[in-house]
């Protein structure tokens, strides 16, 4: 089932559309990566799905049936932009702002003690923010954000400013909350954390959906046909008895062992190419490869870029004529 | 808890806990006290040193016995003394100083002299300066044997105080004092302003210092933002009620201690002379002339008429309106403050947008100073009418009387210009806490009152 489902959003701001008809279906119990370059409206989007700005138009469902106002409780958001009164004790302001959520300050007293024992930061309690770095300020910003249990979680760049330690503790908390049930949103720029993470992903530039689905079968899409082989062997050998159905992309080679990468094209298949492999050498490795994330991400903004401009030109000489 | 609730607690604690606030409210009372307290005690001071004073007369004996001691003034009349020594010894033999009299002082104003090693106080020059004047007068007025002088004299004695009563349209009569009412006047208006002001900055810094430190994208993805923006103006509205009170309550209590203090067994002594000097005006000698008596009674009358005129005043509906005008108007600017805040990034960026809510304010303060002379001139009505002059302007008109249909509809409109302003201010709060790094313009600002939101 789907828990959350942004329909033709579209939200415009004097001069520019922020969104421009853009689909997001979040399957329950996932985590739902939110990709796209600065100024792409991701934030916007996130803002809407929060009920902090109203879209213009397009709707938004929440567990199948229309959102309201009172299921932004069962929302937890970790702003990119985040931040604590510094004047505050750490222990008030956890307490103040799960108050603010709608646990009752019993409740919310409770659960606070165990984050901060899991965490480690009991001994903060008392402590002013001000007094603490930046990523235990994060600590807390995080603790805030999950202790209501919501459904949907949304974390917008949620690594920045931590060290790799904490990171991988936080990723690992992410994983868990995912695992007892709540839905992750989860926005940032760091592919890397995508591919560990993210069952599903959308990437959205300029206001528009440029690619939208489960993560693997993106980027099934996005193979191209290339392969790397390790062999030892000489690469000139395999030149040589390369022919029309492939080419090679580019080779190293490091003593006796060649890493080679090759394209297969059209009419080729992967088992044509490991047959003429096996004269050149005795084969080590022969692996597909696959496209990262951040590939991919360069690659579809960068055409649909290029094709705007195209588009402009277009206009341009149109206009012209 | 309702959330509004929980956020005005937290604006109200955090700030009620700040050292600043505390050494604000402690020492606010000090100074004020001391306002009171201080004049108080420099006039009982003043008189409880005895100064010796000799007289020395050049070329008769005119004055022998004119000047009479009081109980903190005494003087010697000293006769056969060589004047040069005297100057220059006169405080080895305890003296305050020297009075040289000659005959020509009936005649030549400056011919009486008083040396003396410090500044002689006012009180001192005044007593010699009226008890030689009235003795001299009376003597003119002997030369022209006129009969029964004495009673004539008493006869022809006047002493005028108006009394001003103000009388409503049933006949109900009630004694004012023009002074007491300008000071009341006075007192309110400038409060209101300066508390508007104090207050409505404070709203404006907190707006600021969320928006800055990006606490805010936390908290309005729980509260709205117009909860947040209310729960901040609410929170800083009590935090002012209760510095306020805690004032007046400290003040009282100051004074009320040292006058106590002070005042110790003898009541009597220390407290009739305050008056009389407060309030007359000037330092009368007991029996110089014939009117003393008159004046005494004059002067008494004077003094209780003041503080019937300040018994009179109807303090409830003074103090009532001082409690609305305070909250209205406070929220009304509160929210514009709020607004401002929400608009820029930081405090530096706020000048452009400040002079519409200084502007009134200060025009505000014209009028009420206008208030004081004429509390019913066409523009004191109308600044005490609009809501944005209202507050200050109403609060200096309305110890001159002010009819009720006024107060209604100044009350009214306030209240309801408020309602609209926050409605204004929460569209401009909402967009604005969530733009960063842009300086906006007052077009922009007219934009944000029309986008969609929740």
């Amino acid at each position: 089932m789907d828990l959350l489902q942004a329909r033709e959003i579209v939200k415009r701001y004097a001069g520019h559309t922020a969104l421009d008809r853009v689909t997001v279906t979040v399957p329950e119990n996932s985590i739902y990566g939110l990709l796209g370059p600065n100024g792409a409206g991701k934030t916007t989007l996130i803002r809407i799905i929060n009920r902090i700005t109203a879209p213009d138009e397009g709707e938004l469902l929440f567990g199948g049936r229309p959102m309201q106002g009172d299921d932004i409780h069962s929302i937890g958001y970790l702003p990119e932009e985040r931040g604590l009164y510094k004047k505050m004790k750490v222990g008030e302001q956890a307490l103040y702002l799960a108050q603010l959520k709608g646990l009752s300050r019993h409740e919310a007293l409770r659960r606070l003690k165990r984050w901060f024992e899991k965490f480690g930061i009991t001994s903060w309690w008392n402590k002013k923010v001000e007094e603490l770095s930046k990523g235990m300020q994060q600590k807390v910003q995080f603790i805030v954000t999950v202790i209501h249990r919501p459904r949907l979680l949304i974390f917008d760049e949620p690594f920045t400013g931590f060290d790799p330690i904490n990171t991988r503790m936080l990723k690992k908390e992410i994983l868990a909350l995912r695992d007892e049930g709540a839905t992750i949103i989860f926005s940032t720029h760091d592919m890397g954390s995508v591919e560990e993470l993210c069952d599903h992903i959308t990437l959205i530039d300029r206001g528009h959906t440029l690619l939208e689905g489960p993560i693997d079968q993106i980027r099934a899409r996005y193979a191209s046909n290339e392969y790397e082989v390790r062999f030892e062997g000489q690469v000139n050998l395999l030149t040589a008895t390369l022919n029309s159905r492939f080419s090679i992309i580019k080779h190293t080679q490091e003593g006796n062992t060649s890493l080679v990468r090759i394209r297969i094209h059209d009419r080729g298949t992967s088992n044509d190419a490991l047959r003429m492999l096996l004269d050149a050498g005795k084969i080590l490795s022969f692996n597909k490869i696959t496209p990262g994330m951040n590939e991919i991400f360069i690659r579809v903004v960068e055409e649909a870029t290029g094709k705007d401009a195209e588009k402009e030109n277009t206009t341009i000489t149109s206009d012209r004529s | 808890m309702n959330k509004t609730t929980l956020i005005i607690k937290r604006e109200y604690l955090t700030r009620v806990r700040k050292k600043s606030f505390i050494i604000l409210t402690l020492l606010t009372p000090l100074f004020m006290a001391a306002f009171v307290v201080i004049p108080a005690l420099i006039m009982t001071s003043g008189t409880k040193e005895v100064r010796r004073i000799a007289v020395v007369e050049q070329g008769g004996e005119l004055f022998r016995g004119v000047l009479h001691s009081t109980e903190y003034l005494k003087f010697d009349y000293l006769e056969n003394v060589p004047l040069d020594s005297l100057k220059r010894n006169f405080d080895r033999m305890g003296y305050y100083g020297v009075l040289v009299l000659t005959p020509q002082v009936s005649y030549v104003p400056s011919a009486a002299i008083l040396f003396s090693r410090k500044q002689p106080p006012l009180e001192v020059v005044n007593y010699i300066e009226t008890s030689l004047e009235k003795e001299i007068e009376k003597r003119k007025l002997l030369s022209y044997h006129i009969r029964d002088l004495d009673k004539i004299l008493k006869q022809v004695e006047t002493n005028i105080r108006l009394q001003t009563i103000q009388v409503s349209e049933t006949g109900e009569e009630k004694q004012t004092s023009t002074t007491v009412a300008m000071a009341i006047a006075y007192v309110g208006g400038l409060l209101i302003y300066m508390l508007t002001f104090m207050f409505g900055a404070m709203v404006m810094r907190g707006v600021i210092e969320e928006k800055t430190n990006r606490i805010v994208e936390v908290l309005v993805s729980s509260v709205k933002p117009v909860q947040l923006m209310m729960g901040k103006i609410i929170g800083i509205a009590l935090v002012g009620l209760t510095q306020f009170f805690l004032w007046i309550v400290l003040t009282l209590v100051i004074v009320a201690g040292v006058t106590q203090m002070l005042g110790g067994g003898d009541q009597g002594q220390q407290t009739t002379p305050a008056p009389r000097s407060l309030f007359s005006g000037q330092v009368t000698p007991p029996d110089a002339a014939g009117g003393s008596d008159a004046l005494d009674l004059g002067d008494l009358m004077a003094g209780n008429a003041v503080f019937e005129a300040i018994a009179s005043v109807n303090w409830p509906l003074i103090l009532g309106a001082f409690f609305l005008y305070f909250l209205g108007g406070y929220l009304l600017y509160a929210s514009l403050f709020a607004a401002i805040g929400a608009a820029v990034d930081n405090e530096t960026d706020t000048q452009q947008f400040m002079m519409p809510v200084t502007i009134p304010l200060l025009i505000a303060l014209f009028i009420a100073m206008g208030a004081f002379q004429n509390p019913d001139s066409g523009i004191a009505f109308w600044g005490s009418i609009i809501p944005f002059t209202a507050p200050v302007v109403m609060m200096a008109r309305l110890p001159y009387g002010v009819p009720a249909w006024q107060l209604f509809l100044s009350v009214g409109l306030l209240y309801l210009t408020f309602l609209g302003m926050v409605w204004v201010a929460a569209r401009i709060y909402r967009t604005g806490i969530l733009m960063y790094g842009k300086k906006v313009s007052w077009k922009e600002l007219w934009r944000w009152l029309r986008y969609r939101n929740y």
